[in-house]
């Protein structure tokens, strides 16, 4: 069982999911929060989960207002930074770059697959989490 | 983590936390709390504010940059207006020469780019002379 969580971790850094925040967060686990880093990971799903909502709505308004959209994912990048969501990072950063010049078709792009990299990382980390029990 | 992270609990130093991400109160807790340091956290520059305003005092404030209602740079400015003279942290993901200058001139003490690490935690305790490390 050891051996599987080790595998699944080294798969998440192997394939850029996760960073060495990552690797911060479960030093900071001790016998007073042995679950830090999976309740750190909850909020974040949480969290992520109505930005994604927000955007979602925002973008399916048509009319793009590319402040608020920006004012969104970065609020995403931040929490993404935190955990050490690596790949869901470099996405939020692509759409703030798209944002910025204003780039519709860029930001559906990137938020598509800014979804995909989430909804990824959220099923490898919860069998990470479960195999680590 | 490079090294031992030391225990500040005997220096009785407290923190307050002001930011609006749930994950990042989250983080910065914890890493206050893992180096014995007592903390409140809050989560606007507004809030950041009245618990001055109620008479509580923190040895060093981690102020975020990008909050509703109060920003980092309004609330870093408002506290030094009051009076307030507690170490104050700009922690952000912006770092911008233009915009880090900003908050600098603010009445920011230090500033240190997230994510928040042990390292970059300590480093900002050293620099405020709120840890000696031997």
């Amino acid at each position: 069982m050891q051996r599987q969580v080790a595998l699944i971790k080294q798969s998440l850094f192997d394939q850029g999911y996760l960073d060495e925040q990552f690797i911060e967060l479960e030093e900071l686990q001790d016998d007073a929060n042995p679950n830090f880093v999976e309740e750190v990971a909850t909020l974040y799903f949480k969290d992520s989960a109505r930005l994604i909502s927000n955007i979602e709505q925002a973008l399916e308004r048509g009319s793009f207002d590319f402040n608020r959209l920006d004012n969104y994912m970065h609020q995403f990048k931040g929490s993404s930074t935190s955990i050490g969501a690596s790949k869901v990072k470099t996405e939020c950063t692509m759409f703030r770059e798209y944002c910025r010049v204003g780039n519709a078709e860029g930001c559906l792009r990137t938020f598509k697959q800014l979804k995909k990299e989430h909804a990824t990382l959220r099923k490898k980390l919860e069998q990470y989490f479960q195999a680590s029990k | 983590m490079a090294g031992e992270v030391p225990n500040l609990e005997a220096s009785k130093l407290t923190a307050l936390v002001v930011d609006d991400n749930f994950v990042n109160q989250s983080v910065h807790h914890k890493l206050l709390d893992r180096l014995g340091i007592k903390n409140d956290v809050v989560s606007n520059g507004q809030e950041a504010v009245d618990v001055h305003c109620s008479g509580r005092n923190y040895d060093l404030i981690l102020m975020d940059m990008d909050m509703p209602i109060m920003n980092g740079i309004q609330a870093t400015r408002r506290l030094r207006e009051m009076g307030i003279e507690s170490k104050i942290a700009g922690v952000t993901t912006r770092a911008e020469e233009e915009e880090v200058k900003e908050f600098m001139e603010a009445g920011l003490n230090d500033f240190q780019e997230k994510p928040l690490t042990i390292s970059k935690l300590v480093s900002i305790l050293h620099n405020l002379e709120l840890y000696v490390q031997t």
